[in-house]
């Protein structure tokens, strides 16, 4: 049982730093921008793919910053090239643009490296358990995702908050024409700010490609719950993506330990249900096979009930 | 003498002229529906290949009773719907074979509108081949004369598997993880069934059902899995529910013997990697190197398609084109009524045993494999240096099922 608690903690911890990774491009994105992308999940896989392609060439670890330095300065592309135009016809146009932009981005991976999952290994480097507690153990290239994203967190959080450009940042965000009037390029910040955003997708992807599996649908399966985080998180909040990446990880990972139905709590507060009643599917339903749908019922809960997210400053 | 020379060349013209006419209509047209277009196209495009291939090597042996036989490949993205569309249109140019393969509710779509078809137009009636969807049903309470399957359903499978386990006396405490949906239930059922009944000592310590095609990460399960003390694990998952739950198994260090549906099936080996040496074992009706040397044909295929992908996979569908062109032959005809009459009971000999098309069902029984992925092997796929070893048989006659089937046969 305390084997089972202790390794469902950790992975739990290790898929919300991941959900962390994905989500605090996008968030930083938000924030600064006002532009929800929904191609983020799209930079993450390009991240993945490039990681593999590059890694094959130079290996693994120059990938981990060519990567996301190259899914970087293709944000930094898009940005000036396409979503600057589409800015100025409003939210809706930029919303479909980054839309059609991760359908172009799948059906490019698809052409470039096939419809099958690609062997996207775990570098020699890193591929061996760190640790081994009662019989199982935990490979070490997990603590290097922790390591990583843990990382990413605190340059972020102090590049934000403790230098100059982080106060430029967050100046243009409500300021803009204040900040363009002290003689700042602001849509420079802007483009650097998305270059840098996409450039953490990149990152994520990396790590991500090989903890996942590297396949054209990897930014489908991960795209909707990134934008949980983000609305959980409060948009544009990055403390708030930390915790509710920590959060929807453990309680997800949790719930799947958990094989208790609403029938066996009933059944445990003396009430029975007959076998051939309409609710009996329903109700014996476990927690376990319902895990996946929290994250979802969270959303939608914060949404009614505290529309900004949890350390969001804005309504939205 | 002029007039008998020219009128002799006249009517050699014209000879040619209903020969050609005669050879451009009168190809033997089989419409192969299956996605190849989106996520699932790798897989339909591997069997388009496998069915080209063996129409061409009928033709070029004369083909059958006189016909070439023509494959005219359809893509219906693994949609019940497009398939039907699709189907229809078939019809409608008088194809009277059509073969589909990926996805048990598309197979219940084109068997359903098949059967209505054949009953309100007598005289034009079609066949079905189905070689790969593997829904028990279809031979069973949804069987019909004009569906033929060559695959073995789920539980032929499902017994094969359990056959073999119950000789592995290590085997002590199971766990069971499918797919929520209707296949992943049913082998979950029909693996609690079999190994209650062959092996009642074994203890069946976890019997899960994970959202289709949901999780990214099956490191939550496997730590259940591993807090359960299983020694064996009984999967039906397939892609990347497959991929992912070995691979976090992995991870963990979780020491099982992985029993499944699909390991072998394409992409899968590229992403398990050597992760599953020794421990990964499939049930197929074959594998590379099922035979001591390898078959003509899979040295022939594979001389033609080279790609990473293209392995020789699809052994039943040599049989099934085999099968079709002795029925046709027996039958001195290619009219599907008289074909399919001629597929009843038909015994075919292939080089890993006797096969049978069931007529009482419309199932073929055909010899059973469980093999284990390693990387001794001298046919690897997908170019990975690994492949599959043979562990055990089970002849054609063993895997068969009881079946409800009520055939209604033409009059």
């Amino acid at each position: 049982m305390l084997e089972l608690v202790i390794f469902s903690l950790l992975n739990g911890i290790v898929y919300g730093l991941l959900l962390f990774m994905l989500s605090s491009g996008l968030t930083l994105i938000f924030s600064m921008m006002g532009v929800l992308n929904f191609a983020h999940a799209g930079m993450f896989m390009l991240g993945a793919y490039f990681s593999y392609q590059i890694g094959k060439m130079v290996g693994f670890w120059p990938a981990l910053v060519l990567a996301p330095v190259l899914v970087g300065l293709l944000g930094a592309v898009v940005e000036r090239y396409g979503l600057r135009h589409v800015h100025k016809h409003g939210h809706v146009p930029e919303l479909l643009f980054t839309f059609g932009l991760a359908y172009l981005i799948e059906e490019s991976v698809v052409m470039g490296w096939g419809r099958n999952p690609i062997e996207n290994r775990v570098p020699p480097s890193l591929d061996f358990p760190l640790f081994a507690l009662f019989s199982t153990s935990y490979p070490a290239y997990k603590a290097f995702m922790m390591l990583v994203s843990l990382g990413m967190f605190l340059v972020l959080y102090l590049g934000l908050k403790r230098t100059r450009t982080g106060l430029i940042i967050q100046a243009a965000l409500t300021h803009p024409r204040t900040v363009a009037m002290l003689g700042h390029n602001v849509p420079q910040v802007f483009m650097r700010v998305f270059a840098a955003g996409t450039a953490l997708a990149g990152l994520a992807g990396v790590i991500g490609g090989f903890a996942l599996l590297t396949a054209p649908n990897m930014a489908a399966s991960v795209g909707p719950i990134v934008f949980v985080v983000v609305v959980v998180g409060g948009l544009g909040s990055l403390p708030g993506a930390f915790i509710a990446s920590m959060a929807i990880g453990i309680i997800q990972t949790f719930a799947v330990a958990l094989d208790v139905s609403t029938l066996d709590v009933l059944r445990r507060l003396g009430v029975g249900v007959a076998r051939d009643s309409a609710f009996y599917e329903a109700l014996s339903i476990k927690i376990a096979q319902a895990a996946p749908m929290f994250p979802y019922l969270l959303l939608v809960l914060m949404l009614i009930l505290r529309p900004k997210g949890l350390m969001g400053t804005r309504e939205t | 003498m002029m007039s008998w020379m020219g009128r002799s060349l006249l009517s050699m013209l014209a000879i040619v002229v209903v020969a050609t006419s005669a050879g451009a209509q009168g190809t033997l047209k089989i419409a192969y529906i299956d996605p190849l277009s989106g996520g699932a196209a790798s897989a339909g495009i591997l069997g388009q290949k496998h069915f080209n291939y063996f129409a061409d090597k009928i033709n070029a042996a004369g083909g059958v009773n006189g016909q070439k036989i023509e494959i005219l490949a359809f893509d219906n993205k693994v949609s019940p719907e497009e398939s039907l569309i699709i189907l229809k249109k078939a019809m409608d140019d008088g194809i009277r074979y059509v073969s589909q393969g990926n996805g048990s509710l598309v197979a219940h779509a084109i068997t359903d509108a098949v059967l209505k078809h054949n009953e309100r137009t007598p005289g034009k009636e079609v066949l079905y081949l189905n070689y790969a969807a593997v829904d028990p049903a279809l031979t069973n309470e949804k069987c019909n004369f004009w569906h033929f399957r060559f695959d073995a359903d789920a539980d032929m499978k499902m017994e094969a598997l359990t056959n073999y386990m119950a000789q592995q006396k290590t085997i002590k405490r199971v766990y069971l993880i499918n797919q929520d949906y209707s296949f992943g239930k049913a082998v979950a059922a029909a693996a609690r069934a079999m190994l209650t009944k062959k092996r009642p000592d074994i203890e069946i310590v976890g019997d899960e059902l994970h959202p289709l095609q949901k999780i990214t990460d099956f490191s939550p399960y496997v730590a259940k899995i591993k807090a359960s003390g299983a020694d064996s694990v009984i999967t039906g998952n397939w892609s990347n529910d497959m991929l992912l739950l070995i691979k976090a198994g992995k991870d963990a260090g979780l020491k099982v013997d992985w029993y499944t549906y699909y390991a072998g099936a394409l992409g899968a080996p590229t992403a398990i990697g050597r992760d599953g040496i020794g421990h990964v074992k499939q049930v197929t009706e074959w594998h590379k190197n099922a035979l001591p040397a390898a078959d003509p044909d899979q040295i022939a295929y594979e001389k033609r398609f080279t790609g990473k992908e293209d392995d020789f996979s699809y052994w039943r569908v040599k049989t099934m084109f085999e099968m079709l062109a002795t029925a046709m032959k027996n039958a001195k005809s290619n009219d599907p009524v008289k074909v399919a009459r001629a597929l009843e009971g038909l015994k075919w000999k292939t080089a890993l045993g006797e096969v049978e098309m069931r007529a009482d069902n419309h199932q073929l029984l055909q010899p059973l494999l469980i093999s284990t992925m390693s990387d001794k092997v001298k046919y690897d796929v997908e170019h990975t240096g690994l492949g599959f070893v043979t562990n055990g048989k089970i002849d054609a006659k063993d895997t068969a099922t009881l079946t409800t089937c009520k055939m209604e046969r033409p009059k």
